[in-house]
Parts: structure tokens; sequence; C-alpha cells
């Protein structure tokens, strides 16, 4: 059933006195699990939990000719898909809107932080680069797909072997693998948190209901960059307003948030390695 | 040249290691997990619900809606994110494959959803999605006559084997490779989906198809099993 | 079966689905997976989720095996919601007709609630102004047809509901959460001091004196859903609760 108007009301009320429904503060995020090598196809993959929210990432590499305005960098495609098997609100069908924009907001925060040396990616300038496919799909969606999809990609990413390359025929050998690791930064972990407005309060890490039930989202890209912590992107979606004040609480609130999770995920990436 | 040994030392008549698991999917009304060595399946039951658009509604029962799909890295070169034309026959011959065990009489003007997804692929596919397909249906509370359990048997030159892997799917040898997906209903003597592939004499089907029949208990047995865990766990 | 004459049927034997009250929910049952048979013997009858094949009584759904009187049954602890006639229900209106409330009551079916089940006599150009879109109401299945439920609001306590929380679970377990003779339920209002309507659709509509208690009692009926097939679980829900308390 879709949430109703008297629920709304309650979480908003609940939220007043600091609580939840399930018993978290407002800036808790559920219990993280991460699963490496969910999919062995992949150059790289992994499944999340976020509390009952549950997405897949996997890495697949392929060669192919650079943009003509970065030749000597590889490139990169993140894509999400909803699909109907994470719940009954997504039929079968090309991406909706939510889908594109989670794709869009993964690869913006992932480029922007600088995570991928892109340039390591170059084979031949101008003529062969690798191409990065990073796919992300829904399993069971209890709330907060974005923010455990983003942790999906990364941990896909960073448990990704390169694949084996013929040199001579400029193939790559689908199935075979080198023990070399993407070319990444370690200490970077973009991160997304994403914040939602229910009543005058907001939350992170929404559960099903208290998505459903918030007025306004903006979603905070984030990563270490020198030792600080900064802002990739910013996408803030719904058509409710924001005063400058909340805006600022909420950035306060970003930091906080950024730095409780990289290390839930850091931990949670050693305990599977 | 015959079959001899088989790529991965299996005996002729012994299937990969299997596991099954019940209601890996907390939002679906019915989910269940099965594979088949490398080749793990996921598949989720929404339903039974009010069929929209009206119509397509069957006012004498409910219906079965099955689509099949796999993930863009479940393969080893890059699938394209979405459902093509393999993935449309393949979800059609899961619903033909699962259909003779529904009863949905009692649910008129109704489809029963089945979303049938790859997670890792290593030949046999259809089968894993169907031996899941039909846990997550009893999850579901469909009514069922019975459990419905899909193997697929090979053979390889004139050599019949027991559920065939990607190697052995591409066996070119002699007579080639001859796959035969096929699905029993447990509890009785009926076979209720059979596709084959390839250059068999008849006498040799009827042999596969008792191969398969007897290599079928073991998948019931398990999916039995995976009910039986689901319902003692905490859920 | 057609629906309809399912219906008729059910009536020669206990309803299950109805308030639970005659279930021993602490007596330790079989599994029952479809295709498996129960029992053997022509004095048994096939009850709810079973048939008959020969001699046999065979499981038709997945769930406990249950005996009563001559009756095999099958009590389902999963799987949609499947409504009956006089069931109570908690849903949110989706949408306004001329003369009526559509409102979703979860299962496969949709539900009506027309403008003369209404407590009181109202203009049908009025509808909204007393219940509206996306609010939750208390109701009573009057009746099942091949293409949906009605409704009806003309008995004593059903009515739009205002205030405090709703719960979800599945509706399999609602004879668990009620108990026999309403023994669980009655457990958990005294222990939260909270007044609980339990639908039979799985919607539990919870109003209590603060936030607290009403997150108490929705905890304690999480407790009793996740051990739905442990058998004594009434002893182990007093001692969840003391521990709360504690």
């Amino acid at each position: 059933m879709e949430v109703t108007r008297l629920t709304k009301k309650r979480i908003a009320e609940y939220l007043l006195q600091g609580k939840r429904f399930d018993g978290r503060t407002a800036q808790e995020f559920r219990d993280i699990t991460i699963t490496l090598g969910a999919s062995n196809m992949a150059e790289g993959s992994a499944t999340v939990k976020l509390g009952k929210t549950e997405v897949i990432a996997g890495v697949k590499m392929n060669v192919g000719t650079p943009y003509p305005n970065e030749e000597e960098s590889g490139t990169m495609s993140v894509g999400m898909e909803l699909l109907p098997l994470s719940s009954n609100r997504y039929e079968a069908g090309p991406p909706k809107f939510d889908a594109t924009e989670i794709g869009r907001l993964i690869d913006r925060g992932l480029r922007d932080s600088g995570m991928i040396d892109f340039k390591k990616l170059c084979i031949k300038v101008g003529e062969k680069v690798w191409m990065i496919n990073i796919d992300i799909y829904s399993i069971n969606d209890d709330g907060n797909l974005l923010d455990a999809a983003g942790i999906a990609a990364i941990a896909a990413l960073r448990s990704a072997k390169m694949p084996k390359y013929d040199e001579t025929t400029g193939r790559v050998q689908f199935g075979e693998w080198t023990d070399n690791a993407l070319p990444l930064d370690l200490s970077v972990m973009p991160i997304n948190v994403t914040f939602h407005k229910i009543g005058d309060k907001f939350l992170v890490d929404p559960s099903a209901i208290e998505e459903d039930s918030s007025d306004s989202r903006m979603a905070i890209g984030l990563s270490e960059y020198q030792g600080k912590v900064m802002i990739n992107s910013i996408q803030k979606s719904e058509s409710a307003e924001m005063s400058i004040n909340e805006v600022e609480q909420v950035l306060d609130m970003a930091e906080e948030a950024f730095k409780n999770l990289k290390i839930k995920v850091e931990k949670a990436l050693k305990e599977k390695k | 040249m015959s079959y001899i040994k088989r790529f991965d030392g299996r005996k002729f008549n012994e299937a990969r290691k299997m596991t099954a698991e019940v209601g890996v999917i907390p939002n679906a009304d019915g989910s269940a997990k099965f594979s088949f060595g490398d080749t793990i399946a996921i598949a989720a039951v929404y339903g039974p619900k009010t069929l929209h658009p009206q119509h397509m509604q069957n006012p004498q029962t409910g219906i079965l809606r099955c689509t099949y799909d796999m993930l863009s890295f479940s393969v080893s070169e890059r699938k394209k994110p979405g459902i093509n034309r393999r993935s449309q026959e393949i979800g059609k011959i899961i619903e033909w494959a699962l259909s003779p065990t529904l009863d949905l009489e009692e649910f008129p003007n109704t489809v029963v959803d089945v979303h049938v997804m790859i997670i890792q692929a290593n030949a046999s596919t259809r089968c894993a999605g169907i031996n899941a397909a039909s846990m997550a249906l009893a999850q579901a509370g469909v009514p069922m006559k019975d459990l419905v359990s899909s193997i697929s048997i090979g053979k390889l030159d004139k050599q019949l084997v027991v559920d065939v892997s990607k190697e052995e799917e591409d066996y070119k040898e002699g007579e080639g490779a001859t796959d035969m997906a096929m699905s029993f209903l447990s509890n009785s003597d009926t076979l209720v989906a059979l596709q084959l592939d390839g250059k068999i004499q008849p006498n040799t089907l009827k042999e596969a198809i008792k191969l398969g029949k007897e290599a079928t208990k073991e998948i019931h047995a398990l999916q039995v099993k995976a009910l039986k865990d689901f319902m003692e766990k905490k859920q | 079966m057609a629906y309809e004459q399912r219906q008729n049927y059910e009536r020669e034997e206990p309803q299950s689905q109805d308030m639970g009250s005659d279930i021993d929910h602490d007596k330790k049952r079989s599994i029952a997976i479809p295709g498996e048979i129960i029992k053997t013997g022509k004095e048994y009858l096939p009850g709810d989720g079973t048939r008959r094949e020969g001699d046999d009584i065979v499981a038709s759904r997945f769930g406990l095996q249950d005996e009563y009187n001559r009756f095999i049954r099958v009590i389902p602890l999963s799987g949609v919601y499947i409504p009956r006639r006089g069931n109570l229900v908690i849903g949110k209106v989706l949408d306004i007709t001329f003369n009526g409330w559509i409102i979703d009551v979860g299962g496969p079916y949709s539900a009506f609630l027309m403008i003369n089940e209404y407590p009181k006599y109202i203009e049908s150009d009025d509808l909204d102004s007393y219940i509206a879109i996306g609010d939750l109401v208390l109701c009573k299945i009057l009746r099942t047809k091949r293409k949906g439920l009605d409704l009806t609001m003309k008995s004593r306590g059903l009515g739009k509901i205002d205030d405090g929380m709703i719960v979800q679970i599945n509706s399999n377990k609602v004879p668990r959460v009620i108990g026999k003779e309403g023994s669980m339920i009655n457990l958990i209002k005294d222990a939260t001091k909270c007044d609980i309507t339990v639908g039979q659709n799985g919607i539990i509509w919870i109003k209590g004196a603060s936030v607290s208690e009403e997150l108490k009692a929705k905890e304690i009926i999480s407790f009793v859903v996740e051990r739905s097939y442990v058998s004594g679980l009434t002893e182990e829900v007093k001692k969840y609760v003391a521990e709360m308390n504690k």
C-alpha cells in the first residue's frame, strides 16, 4: 500500500522528537553489508545491502576509441536499472527518469572525485583506450537506492581486475584476467549522501516509507581531497523549497555523514576482501 | 572422438553443486535463488494482483506472466541491459513450463508476475530460473499442483550427460552437442516442458528423459529443504 | 473452482482467516509443500489449500499442515491477502468516483466503498469532504465479486482513521498476532496501553498515549511476526515484554 497522509504526518511528528519507526536517529545509516565477487564473469562486482535495500553492481571493460576532445583518456559509462523484481512499482522497459538520474549522479561523483585515473586507461593516444561500463541493478528497494548504488559502484571498481588484452589482435580476452587492479586513487572514496526533508526535519538513508513521505530531497556527492572533505556534486530534487539556513544545516550534516559512512564502507570492504 | 571425460571431471550423471534459497527479495510476494555450479538465477513473484489494462484480463482465471533477463555482467562479454529477443523467448518458455502446475481459477482478472534474473551465467540458465521461480511461486502462496524441477540433459557426440555447462554446450566433435532443457512435476511422472537443440535419435531421447527425471529428484529435495528452512528461520 | 463457488464451499469448514480464534498457535505443526501427500484415507476431507487425489489429501499451497475434525488444510504463512466476506480491513483511498471511494486494501482486488455504505446520508458531490484521497479508513468487506470487493462502513467502530500510526505485516501472520481468542493482541495492548485494531489484510492501527508507546507496540508486533512458525511463542513474547519494561 502506498504511504498515507496519516503515516507522513506521523513520521514528521516522530522526527520532531528525534525518533524514526525503526529506532534510528535522523543521521543514522542502516547496517551496511558489502559482498564482493557477486558475479564471477564481471571484471569486478559487488552486492550492497543497506538495511533491506539491496543493489548489485558490476564492472565490465572493453577497448574502443577515445572521445575526440579527450584523446588520452579512457571512458566510463554508468547505468542504473530499476528492476521489476525489486518492487511492485517498477515495470519492465527503458529506464525511467529515476534510474537515469541515479546513473548520472553516480557517474558525476566518480568522475569529479578523481577516483579513476583515466589517463592510465589509455592504450594508444587518439586510437585505443579502455572503456569502463558500470551497471547497477536494484534487487530489493526499501528506500535510498541512490546511496546504496554509489557504494556498490565503488566496491565493484575497487575489487575489479583488468582483463587480459591481446596487443597483436587489439582485442580483449573476455573471461581471462590479469592480477592488476584498475588505476584508482583509493584515498578518494566518492560517497553519495541523500538528505530528505520530512516536515521540518532532515534525515538520511530513508526506508521506503520515509522516502515516500519526503517533501524534498538533496543528493550530495562527497569525497576526500588532500585530507579535506569535498563536495563533488549536488542535486536538489522535488519542488519543495529550502531556506538558506536549511541548506547550511544540510551541508554541515553532509560532512559528518560522509565521515561516518566512509569509515563504515572501508570497514565493510576490508572484511570482505 | 567420443566424449569420455567431462571437462570439469564430473560423472556423466552428476549435476554441478546446486544451492537453493527462499525469500531473498523481501518486497516480493515470493522469491528464491537457485544455482547449478556457476550459474545463479533469482526469481521474484508479485501477485496475484489485478491486471491492467482491463482488456487483457481473463474473467475465468488469473494469468501468468514471466520475464527473463540477464545482468549485463553475468556473461563474459557484456550484454547490453534490457530485454532482447532471446530474453523474450525464454520468458515465454518459462511461462509454459510453470503454467501447467498453477491453478489460477480462484483469481479471475488477475495476473501473477514472475521475474527471473540471471546473476551469473554458465549454461542452464533457464533451468535455474524455473527452479527458482517454482519456489518463489510456492512462497507467494499461489495454488500449485506441484513444484516444478528443471534440468538440462546434454548429448555430447553419443554420450548423455546431466547438467550441461557452457563448455559442453559448445562441444563440436562427432555429433556435436545436443542440449535438452526439461522440466518435470516433482511428485508425478509429468513432463511440463522440453526444449531440444541438436541431433538425437528417438530412443536416445527417451533415455535422456528418464535420466532427466532421475536427476530432478535431487533438485526437488533441495527446493523442499529451502522452503522448509525459510519457514523455520526468522523472517 | 470459480471464485464465488469457493466462497460457498468454505462455509462448511472453519475459517482459518477469521480472527485466528480457532487455531492453537502453540501446537507444533508440519510444513506442507505443494504436491506432497499430507494424509491418506477416504475419511478425510480436503480443506483450504488442499485437494483430493484418489485416497490422498495433497497440499496445493505452501504453509503449515492442520487437521480439524476431519478437515485437512494448509495454513499459509506467506503470500498475498485473500479477502473474505466479513473481514475487517484497513485501506487507503485511491480515488473518488461519482458514487463512492476506491480503496486499496492490498490483495488481488481493489475495493469499493459505495456512497450508501457510508454511515450517514451524504450528497454525491460532497464525497471528498468526508473522506479524501490519501485518507485511511477502517471498513468491513460486505461482499466479494469477480472484479473486486464491496466494503461497508456501517458498523460500530468503523470509519476514517485520523490519528495513531499504522504498521503493515503479511496478512497471513494476522491470526498469529491476534492469537487464540485474542490472547496475543491483548497481551500487546496491556503491555503498551495502546488501542490496537488489526485489519485482516495485514494493516494494523495503533493508537497510544505517546510516540514511545506506539513504537513499542510496533516492536512487539515485529517480534511476533518474525517468529510466527515458533511454537510456545506466547511465553517468549511475555519474556520479551518483561525485558522491554526493565
